[in-house]
């Protein structure tokens, strides 16, 4: 009995002249190269083309805005606390009367630092967050430091900008009960 | 007076017996098995008299009443005002009942409570988020609106939520038995009673920071300490100073170098017994103020303890101390003549150990 069929045969039968001059292997090795001139590239030109990542990779971090366009973040520290790599550090603020617009509830984060030296892009903040504020975009990596001083992120390279929102298509994520009208799938 | 010791009576709680002096409530009795046993307590607070039998946190079923009379209670009692007798059998976590009448009442109690956790000072040391994670459901069924008041200004140092108010009832206990004059009740009737002064007053009386304490949800927390910081990001210290008007023992919360809150002390089951003045809690926010005694023990299972290492173990010399100090000379006295690797001749182990063949200086 075979587990596989890809067992050869091998005969130990005296080889032909041009056997002894290996022209039937050169032959089918050079067959070989040039059958992958005419094969389709594998290759994707990194960074001019970017490849899909699938729906679920957990790339660059996002803080959301909420439909009316104010921070969902509250500062409430689940991300920190649910951190592995300790990456997370924030320092929380009181909303301000006329600031209803910038922030969505009474608390929110005057510092957000993520330190993308120190993130292992595991996804438990995001999994942490009871507001569906922070995400791991799917669409975008975070890019190679140059410098040591520019791997520390704060709200003004986390928080979504208003003219690039992002949308993840995923209906299998539900919601939390904290707040039943709002939707994973939605902005 | 032919007796004066109180005859000890037998209560078996969850199959565990226990003996206790006449007048104890089944809760106590219960708090003195363990914490395993012990009912949750929304509102009952042992130094507080007349706590309890508010919120029906801490129902359980008596299986049988006493000795003399071993018919169980036909409904679930209040264990916290309920005394015990001679011969009396509790069932707590072992009843199915029990279990669920707790889980109606954790969802009884959330009803009206904003569950806004993420914005609340208390989460993380919060009785009704604890009793709501052991006991409730992971979702509501709520979907009306939830009662909501006017934002009441209490005065510069305690902030009032109304929203999250369970209506325990405690920190009127307090203000009448710990300060002078309470100036705080509860207003209104059914849906829409409230904690408030009425005529639109201050609480400053020099004990009043404990409702803050004393309070089980985030109802009543520290105006100097909101927004400050999250309850795992802080460490506490217990540490106590000379205070003329109180024991001055307190736990002081720390973020970094800087102590961002004060707290009494508060024993296993969540109480404080020694309150403090306001003076300690709002007052004093500078280590040099205190006598730092050392870490606060917080359960391990406690948020509390989240991503706290202390200072000693991250040395990373400690563990070439540790081996230096743990290091004994060995006095090997044995005939070492009989060893096989000896035997052989040095010139065997010329290649890979050269020193064999070298004698040491």
């Amino acid at each position: 009995m075979q587990l596989t069929n890809r067992a050869k045969q091998v005969s130990n039968k005296e080889m032909t002249l041009a056997e002894k001059m290996y022209l039937p292997a050169v032959v089918g090795g050079l067959a070989i190269t040039i059958k992958h001139f005419f094969r389709k590239k594998p290759t994707i030109q990194y960074p001019e083309v970017k490849k899909y990542l699938g729906p679920i990779y957990r790339g660059h971090h996002v803080l959301k805005r909420d439909e009316q366009g104010r921070e969902r973040c509250t500062a409430c520290g689940l991300c920190a606390v649910a951190c592995p790599a300790e990456a997370i550090s924030m320092v929380a603020a009181e909303r301000k009367k006329g600031e209803e617009a910038l922030y969505r509830e009474e608390k929110y984060a005057a510092v957000y630092e993520i330190n993308m030296l120190r993130c292992i892009f595991c996804g438990l903040c995001e999994e942490a967050c009871p507001k569906q504020a922070v995400y791991l975009r799917h669409d975008r990596m975070v890019p190679v430091f140059q410098e040591r001083d520019e791997v520390i992120y704060g709200k003004d390279r986390l928080v979504e900008k208003l003219d690039d929102r992002y949308i993840r298509k995923n209906s299998e994520v539900k919601t939390t009960p904290t707040e039943p009208s709002l939707t994973r799938s939605t902005t | 007076m032919e007796d004066t010791k109180p005859q000890l009576l037998t209560v078996t709680i969850d199959g565990i017996a226990v003996e206790v002096e006449p007048g104890t409530t089944i809760l106590q009795a219960a708090r003195k098995i363990g914490p395993d046993v012990a009912p949750p307590a929304m509102c009952y607070y042992q130094p507080l008299k007349g706590s309890g039998g508010k919120c029906r946190a801490c129902l359980v079923r008596v299986a049988a009443g006493s000795t003399k009379d071993p018919r169980p209670m036909p409904k679930l009692v209040a264990s916290c005002l309920t005394a015990v007798q001679d011969g009396m059998v509790v069932e707590n976590t072992t009843n199915p009942q029990v279990v669920d009448a707790r889980n109606g009442i954790v969802e009884f109690l959330l009803l009206n409570h904003p569950l806004d956790c993420p914005v609340c000072d208390q989460a993380g040391e919060c009785d009704l988020q604890n009793f709501a994670f052991d006991h409730g459901k992971a979702t509501t069924r709520y979907e009306e609106d939830r009662r909501t008041f006017e934002k009441k200004d209490i005065g510069p140092y305690i902030q009032l939520h109304m929203t999250r108010c369970i209506l325990c009832y405690r920190c009127v206990y307090t203000a009448d038995q710990i300060t002078e004059k309470r100036v705080h009740g509860v207003l209104g009737r059914g849906d829409a009673s409230e904690i408030g002064t009425y005529i639109e007053k201050a609480i400053d009386n020099d004990f009043s920071g404990n409702v803050i304490d004393v309070c089980p949800v985030g109802a009543l927390t520290d105006k100097t300490y909101r927004f400050k910081n999250r309850v795992w990001f802080t460490k506490p210290v217990d540490a106590h100073r000379d205070c003329p008007t109180c024991s001055g023992k307190v736990t002081l919360w720390y973020r970094g170098d800087e102590v961002i809150r004060v707290t009494a002390r508060k024993n296993e089951w969540n109480e404080v017994t020694e309150f403090i003045c306001n003076t300690c809690r709002f007052e004093t926010k500078k280590t040099s103020d205190w006598v730092i005694e050392g870490p606060t023990k917080v359960s391990r299972s406690s948020v509390i303890s989240a991503n706290k290492y202390r200072a000693d173990l991250e040395k990373p010399s400690f563990g070439k101390r540790l081996a230096a100090a743990e290091y004994k000379p060995i006095h090997d006295e044995r005939d070492t003549s009989q060893l096989s690797i000896q035997q052989l001749p040095p010139e065997r182990f010329a290649k890979t150990l050269p020193s064999a063949v070298e004698p040491e200086p």
